[in-house]
């Protein structure tokens, strides 16, 4: 799945402050936009029970599953809250444009 | 050895194994045998039974369900439940019935019963079970002849019994039952629901005096009379009255007669010990055993239930037959030679005539230093006592309501401590916290049973240097989850931290992310005019940082506060109240129409269907509020939906108001003393989706039958003292009240005279409810927080004068409500309702 590359569209898809879900390649991609700035993308999946991370409350640090509020870094994936972590892409903006490195 | 040509198999088997035979073929003997087999019983002997009902073996405590079917329904095989094992059994099992023969004497020496078919059966281990037979006290007009009851005259022990009483009975309109202990109660139960009138006739003024005391038979007593049943207690009867050959009434021995046209007797039951008798085996009031469960005379022999007289006691209960068929098994098959049964504590739990009882140990105190607790409410059937010797509780009684006698059970078979105060052993009082102290807890107890948070990880996080509840709750998510264990969480915390409850500030903030309480949180936002969630970050939290725990109650704050200036931030809402449904386990989402008062129409409910099947919903719904619930639903497809439903939002994933469950009131209801279902409707059209720090449940009631369940609400309304029209009852307001994770009955705010009154203090208890209560705090606490005194004050009294300007602003909340649905038939934001996990298979939920 390294070295998989994708390009999303306007980055404006994702609202400010809020997350989306991508396919990146076979993997589904929940991409972050924080208020505070920079993008964010983590493994769509909980890997406590399965829950959409990407319909998640952020802030500036982390990500909260919906289903039963284990909270994630947008970082680095690392659950503060017990539960596994979750695997963390690269996230960035080119020419106004969503890009997202898996690996 | 004697020859038993009439049965070769039996000769056959008896070379390679022992030969056990079993009189007695009720509950005792086939548990006996039960017991044997699973000790590998089976490979040691060969089984011969001989049981004198041709039937295979049933269970009596069901009788009195026999008695209560339809008339002259026969009883056959395959109905399972009243036979413990058809014939079927015995025949995999290699058993050797014998219905319908029996055994008229032992030969001891020779070692063979014989049987009344003119058999000789051959034994190396007897078991009787003979059990028991009910007792006909000697009267005038009993028999017909030596053997033979005159026609009308039942006893109430056997199938046979049972049948023939409800073959007679059909056409019959009276009953007199002779006896008032269980049994009788039972027949009396089984008789009327046949439609007779019937008369309980019992010697002493105790109805069931084998178990009950006084005061609980009266309790008992006046719950029958209350059904029907008549009673006539201290009474004898004299004589049996016949017209014709058959049963026409009964004379008492002070002369008066009672006109009958059936008679049950259940005056006591008689262990069968005629056989044991005729051969020799000691016997008093049933055959006496040692502590294996043998007779006394012959260690071949072995006996078992109600025929069996163990040191002095004979029992007539299941329960103790149980113990005595192990011990039994243990010794017959060598499975433990040792075995030794040293009697029974009673503590049986039964249905008398549909009531409730349930008893153990002794009935009253014995010494003047036994404690006893008694707790009597006649008015609904209750009466509770419970016995204690020396810290111990040695007997119990519970009628009506019995549903602490596991937990007495539990004390009463291990002898365990009791709470210091007694009355605990009969209610629930607060919290499970005040029944055990925190630190006597083991560390393997479960404190959080949403995530499986045990007191020890609890205590290890306090070792590891976690120095406040929270963030022991934070590290551990006890707590997390419905949050009913929050205050045995602080309790526990508490406790491993040296018992010095470490104030941790955060607990009084509105949210964590900023270090104020509600009110000077929502001074500085009135002060600053802070409009969105990001200002209030950037504002009041430090360094300005958002908090994701924090932005869903911020949200509801700040939308209750500025109703018309709110800055809609979308990422401040939570997943639900973006999209406007619930969402699932499997990412999908509940949709919840509204249906105010839970009042529907063909119309709609066809629309329902037809949306339903349109969309493929996986799971259609009742909701416990009173609506329809669609389940499974896409968040791409909410919309197409929610156009189809055509029905506005019924909030039901919101911190919000949700419904208020109504009963049928005046409309229909023949008791009903207000219109509870037009002001369910009206409540609920003028709150509806008005948020607040947590859900609001209500309900309205037309009676104080209180069949919306208005008491457990958060806030319930009762019609009491109504006229006819019912528009002129006054209300009952219950506030604070819940039956969810907490049970609590509201307390009553205010009792008022007409519905716009109603209308008015219930808006007013919701408004300050949304501006005092924390976030997520339920009614359920903060009524008691406030206190009920400060609450009639500012709501109905208007103590502060604030009563207008509440009433105010819950209008302007009213008058601003869109329904969400219609709103976002247009994406609010871009990917509004996009998967969330594409293309990927969702943990799936089974659809039924």
């Amino acid at each position: 799945m390294s070295g998989v590359e994708a390009r999303l569209g306007p980055v404006d898809q994702v609202p400010l402050g809020e997350g989306r879900a991508f396919l990146v390649g076979d993997e589904p991609v929940a991409v972050f936009r924080p208020r505070g700035g920079g993008l964010y993308a983590l493994r769509a999946i909980c890997p406590h029970r399965g829950g959409p991370l990407a319909d998640g409350l952020t802030d500036d640090e982390v990500v909260m599953c919906p289903l039963h509020n284990h909270q994630f870094s947008l970082a680095d994936g690392s659950c503060g809250t017990g539960a596994d972590g979750v695997a963390a892409y690269t996230a960035s903006e080119e020419d106004g444009e969503l890009v997202v490195r898996l690996g | 050895m004697t020859q038993t040509a009439e049965r070769p198999d039996l000769e056959q088997s008896g070379s390679t194994k022992r030969r056990l035979v079993v009189v007695g073929n009720g509950m005792s003997g086939a548990r006996a045998i039960e017991e044997i087999l699973a000790r590998g019983g089976g490979e040691q002997f060969s089984i011969t039974v001989f049981g004198d009902e041709p039937y295979g073996n049933y269970n009596r405590i069901l009788l009195s369900e026999v008695l209560a079917n339809p008339v002259g329904e026969t009883v056959d095989d395959d109905e399972g439940e009243l036979f413990l094992n058809p014939r079927a059994w015995y025949d995999e099992n290699g058993i050797d019935l014998h219905a319908g023969v029996r055994i008229v004497r032992i030969d001891r020496h020779a070692r063979v019963v014989l049987g009344d078919d003119g058999s000789v059966t051959p034994y190396d281990v007897l078991v009787l079970a003979t059990g028991s037979r009910s007792f006909f006290p000697p009267m005038e007009g009993m028999w017909k002849t030596d053997t033979e009851l005159t026609p009308g005259v039942f006893g109430f022990r056997s199938l046979d019994d049972a049948q023939a009483m409800l073959k007679y009975v059909r056409g019959k309109s009276s009953a007199v039952v002779i006896g008032g202990g269980l049994l009788g109660l039972e027949a009396a139960a089984g008789l009327q629901a046949h439609g007779l009138a019937v008369h309980v006739v019992h010697p002493t003024e105790v109805l069931m005096n084998q178990q009950l005391e006084a005061e609980a038979s009266k309790v008992l007593r006046s719950k029958l009379e209350d059904m029907g049943m008549h009673m006539h207690l201290g009474v004898k009867t004299s004589e049996i009255l016949t017209e014709s050959g058959r049963v026409s009434g009964v004379r008492f021995t002070d002369g008066s007669t009672l006109d009958c046209d059936t008679v049950v007797v259940t005056a006591g039951i008689r262990p069968n010990i005629g056989l044991a008798m005729v051969s020799g085996l000691e016997t008093q009031r049933a055959i006496v055993v040692d502590d294996r469960m043998r007779s006394v005379d012959d260690d071949a022999i072995f006996v078992v239930g109600e025929c069996a007289q163990h040191r002095g006691e004979v029992y007539g209960v299941v329960g103790p037959l149980w113990e005595q068929a192990g011990v039994l098994a243990d010794v017959v098959t060598g499975a433990n030679p040792d075995a030794e049964y040293h009697g029974s504590r009673l503590a049986t739990k039964l249905k008398v005539a549909g009531v409730d009882v349930a008893q153990m140990g002794v009935k009253t105190p014995e010494r003047s230093s036994d404690e006893f607790v008694q707790f009597s409410e006649t008015g609904r059937g209750v009466y509770q006592t419970v016995v204690i010797r020396d810290g111990t509780l040695i007997g119990a009684t519970l009628v009506g309501d019995i549903s602490k006698a596991a937990a007495l059970t539990q004390a009463f078979d291990s002898r365990s401590a009791l709470p210091e105060e007694r009355v605990k052993l009969l209610f629930d009082l607060g919290s499970a916290g005040d029944d055990t102290s925190a630190a006597d807890l083991p560390d393997d107890t479960q404190i959080c049973n949403c995530n499986g948070v045990s007191k020890g990880d609890l205590v290890a996080c306090v070792h590891d240097g976690a120095e406040t509840v929270s963030a022991c709750m934070a590290a551990t998510r006890a707590g997390k989850g419905c949050g009913s264990c929050k205050g045995l969480v602080k309790e526990v915390v508490e406790a491993a931290l040296g018992g010095e409850g470490a104030e941790d500030p955060a607990d009084s903030y509105y949210v964590p992310g900023i270090p104020l309480d509600k009110p000077t949180l929502m001074a500085e936002i009135r002060a600053r005019g802070l409009t969105s969630v990001s200002s209030v970050f950037a504002e009041l939290a430090p360094d300005g940082t958002e908090h994701v725990g924090s932005k869903m109650g911020l949200t509801a704050l700040l939308r209750m506060m500025w109703p018309d200036d709110f800055v809609d931030e979308r990422d401040g809402r939570f997943i639900n109240d973006r999209v406007h449904a619930n969402i699932q386990r499997d990412g999908t989402f509940s949709v919840v129409p509204r249906m105010s008062g839970g009042v529907t129409s063909p119309e709609q409910l066809r629309r329902i269907a037809d949306v339903a099947e349109k969309h493929d919903i996986p799971m259609v719904k009742l909701t416990g509020g009173q609506r329809i619930d669609l389940l499974g639903v896409p968040k791409e497809k909410l919309q197409e939906v929610w156009a189809d439903l055509d029905m506005p939002s019924g909030w039901a994933y919101g911190k919000s108001f949700r419904t208020v469950k109504t009963c049928v009131g005046t409309d229909f209801c023949r008791f009903g003393l207000g219109d509870s279902t037009q002001l369910g409707i009206d409540i609920e059209e003028r709150c509806k989706g008005i948020e607040g720090p947590a859900k609001m449940k209500l309900a309205v009631s037309g009676c104080p039958r209180n069949c919306a369940e208005s008491m457990v609400k958060d806030v319930g309304l009762v019609a009491v003292g109504g006229q006819e029209d019912g528009r002129h009852c006054q209300w009952q307001i219950y506030v604070g009240g819940a039956a969810g994770a907490t049970i609590r009955k509201g307390d009553v705010l205010a009792t008022v005279d007409s519905h716009e009154e109603a209308m008015t203090i219930t808006g007013r208890f919701l408004q300050y409810y949304r501006e005092n209560a924390n976030w997520l705090e339920r009614t359920y606490d903060f009524v008691p927080r406030m206190g009920l005194d400060h609450l009639i004050g500012v709501i109905v009294d208007d103590t502060e004068g604030i009563a207008a300007e509440l009433d105010a602003r819950m209008q302007e909340a009213v008058d601003r409500y869109v329904d969400p649905w219609a709103a976002d038939q247009t994406e609010s934001t871009p990917g509004q309702f996009h998967d969330a996990l594409p293309l990927v298979p969702l943990p799936q939920v089974p659809v039924r």
